[in-house]
């Protein structure tokens, strides 16, 4: 097991660091450094001074090393428009993002797993029918164009809910969210829904797959014939058997759903770091743009460590797989 | 996705009759009312685009036929040089149902173009790795996992940020986003192709390894690629409208669907839907029915995948 996790541990340092080469190398050698590090109000003797202090005229390895020096220790440069740390400013919009998130996956959980469960446990009923036809337009479907659906529907033309922004916030039991106070929350639905639209198609698809096959088998047959009732065979047996499969696909899509946040949040106007992405884009603000990939690449690279770490505990096989290789 | 891409990523162990005649397929393919509403659709949607100049009251782009006195006109109104503007107009007074079949060229040009590229790249790198095996094999399919975990949308975010806008650069990104899907389903065919016994009596022969890959593997890879092309084709044209839609794809002088949109969305708080929601409807229909003819496609080519 040690020796698993130590070689994975190796395999997932060696992303990071090829992935932080790509982005070094793309962003130096396919636009110029001096852009990027230069607002473009700058004189020349401003330009001369960052050359200088950027090492821009040593040898391109040696910058990459100075780079991956300062990433180290938590320094991934200056934000032109904020003038602020660029880490410490997208960690500022990270809540915002990581709130959008999470609630979107609940509601994938609670809305897909009892769809998707009907759907399999009656394919036949048209109703099923419908929730599989809706789930293929949520995964068909862009998520920009739902997002302003949604608005136009329940802002514009029904007035339900605000449009943008982020509402009030609490705090309770120290985290501060919007998901305790009124406001907060009118202004929370539309956006989570956006954003959740993809994986609630995703877990009512794994749920209705997973109750299909289960019902077949002979433990579901057994648990009927013993004379049990209906909700504690679906309820107990069948969902324990199809929850693996939807918790560890739910867990891997987490870093997607932080990642398509740049889309609702745009849309949406939410503050969090996927609308500081895009202005940052827009606005030629590279180091957030170099400092956001860097932690979004560590935040995939340790959710697929943890859930590889996590399935070899739950399934030897892997582990013995690995070593058979 | 995450479901589609596996499914037809699957080693598609021995290929059914994938050959099978021309008449069999089209027969099978047109027993789904689905797939014959879709089909019709898109091809409508493609006949549509190709003849915008000649079916339209105005070229949306020539700025002597565009006046912006029509500016945001409602569905339905007059414009000043007298034809009716059935879909209404943008901010700039171009006629809506011009813009949109104008913007329809673009998006399913750069979608179209984008993978056919990517199909062509991935699946020589694919037919590569397969068939060189051992080193070079796990280094490309790693490199391909690792791309594959990452979600399109951000890959190709970060890659227009890096090469800035234009409809060659979003191409460009669209391709490199792509190319995995297409490497791993044609490694993923290849590998069991080569297994096979009439690859082992072509390597007897003595054929050259190029003569092998490209006319015994390949064209056994085909129907599992045709899908995957479809579908990709369908993202590819979603994900251009998403970078334009956030103002980092194609430039207003190339205005997609995507661009028409994003044009349209500062009109939609005051209640002037029809700018963002009749090209947002086209673009709706056009990736729902590639979607839908891919989906078909894969039942009828591989019936093993279907459930």
């Amino acid at each position: 097991m040690t020796v698993f996790v130590i070689r994975r541990l190796i395999q997932a340092a060696i992303v990071v660091l090829l992935m932080s080469m790509i982005v070094f190398f793309g962003v130096n050698v396919v636009g110029d450094p001096v852009d990027m590090l230069v607002s473009p109000e700058a004189d020349q003797a401003e330009i001369a001074r960052v050359i200088r202090d950027f090492g821009l005229d040593r040898p391109i390895y040696e910058q990459y090393w100075y780079f991956m020096k300062g990433a180290a220790s938590g320094d991934l440069g200056n934000s032109f428009i904020f003038g602020q740390p660029a880490l410490k400013l997208i960690l500022h919009h990270m809540p915002a993002t990581l709130e959008l998130a999470f609630t979107a996956l609940l509601m994938a959980i609670i809305l897909g797993i009892p769809l998707g469960l009907y759907a399999g446990l009656y394919p036949d009923r048209a109703s099923s029918k419908a929730i599989m036809a809706g789930s293929i337009f949520g995964f068909s479907l862009p998520t920009f164009w739902v997002g302003l659906m949604l608005i136009m529907i329940f802002a514009v033309w029904l007035g339900w809910l605000p449009a943008t922004g982020r509402g009030d916030t609490a705090t309770f039991l120290g985290i501060e969210a919007s998901l305790f106070t009124r406001d907060g929350l009118s202004h929370l639905i539309l956006p989570a829904l956006n954003l959740a639209l993809l994986k609630i198609s995703l877990v009512i698809r794994l749920t209705r797959a997973g109750a299909r096959e289960a019902i077949q088998q002979d433990y579901i047959k057994f648990a009927r014939a013993k004379g049990l009732s209906t909700g504690r065979v679906v309820g107990v047996h069948l969902m324990k058997n199809i929850m693996i499969p939807v918790v560890t696909v739910l867990g891997l899509e987490f870093g997607s759903l932080i990642a398509f946040s740049v889309v609702t949040e745009t849309i949406f106007a939410w503050p969090g770091m996927g609308k500081l992405l895009i202005e940052a884009i827009l606005q030629l603000d590279r180091p957030i743009v170099v400092a956001y990939l860097m932690i979004i690449v560590l935040l995939f690279v340790v959710i697929n460590l943890v859930v590889d770490i996590l399935y070899s505990l739950l399934d030897p096989r892997v582990r013995l797989g690995e070593q058979g290789a | 996705m995450t479901i589609e891409h596996t499914d037809t990523a699957a080693p598609v162990a021995p290929v059914p009759k994938v050959q099978a005649p021309w008449r069999r397929f089209a027969s099978e393919f047109f027993e789904s009312w689905i797939a014959r509403v879709a089909l019709f659709t898109l091809l409508a949607i493609i006949a549509l685009a190709l003849a915008a100049p000649w079916i339209t009251p105005q070229n949306p782009y020539d700025l002597a036929q565009v006046d912006i006195m029509d500016g945001r006109l409602s569905p339905g109104a007059e414009a000043f040089a007298g034809y009716t503007m059935w879909l209404g107009s943008d901010g700039a007074g171009r006629d809506l149902y011009s813009a949109i079949l104008y913007g329809l060229r673009i998006s399913l040009a750069v979608g179209v173009a984008s993978g056919i590229i990517a199909l062509v790249i991935g699946s020589l790198i694919g037919l590569f790795a397969a068939y060189a095996g051992g080193r070079i094999e796990t280094i490309i399919m790693r490199l391909v996992d690792l791309q594959l975990s990452f979600p399109a949308a951000l890959t190709a975010l970060i890659l227009v940020a890096i090469l800035g806008k234009g409809i060659d650069k979003i191409i460009i990104a669209l391709v490199l986003v792509q190319w995995a899907y297409y490497a791993r389903t044609v490694r993923g065919s290849a590998i069991v192709e080569r297994r096979k016994e009439y690859i082992e009596a072509a390597t007897c022969l003595g054929l050259s390894h190029g003569r092998i890959v490209m006319r015994h593997i390949m064209p056994n890879c085909l129907a599992p690629l045709i899908v995957v092309g479809t579908v990709q084709t369908a993202h590819a044209i979603a994900l251009e409208a998403t970078l334009s839609f956030l103002g980092v794809g194609l430039p207003q002088t190339e205005p997609s669907l995507g661009v028409l949109i994003a044009n349209g969305y500062e009109y939609m708080l005051s209640g002037r839907y029809w700018i963002s929601v009749f090209p947002g409807l086209a673009l709706l229909l056009t990736i729902v029915s590639i979607n839908l003819v891919g989906d078909r496609l894969r039942d009828v080519l591989n019936p093993r995948l279907s459930k």
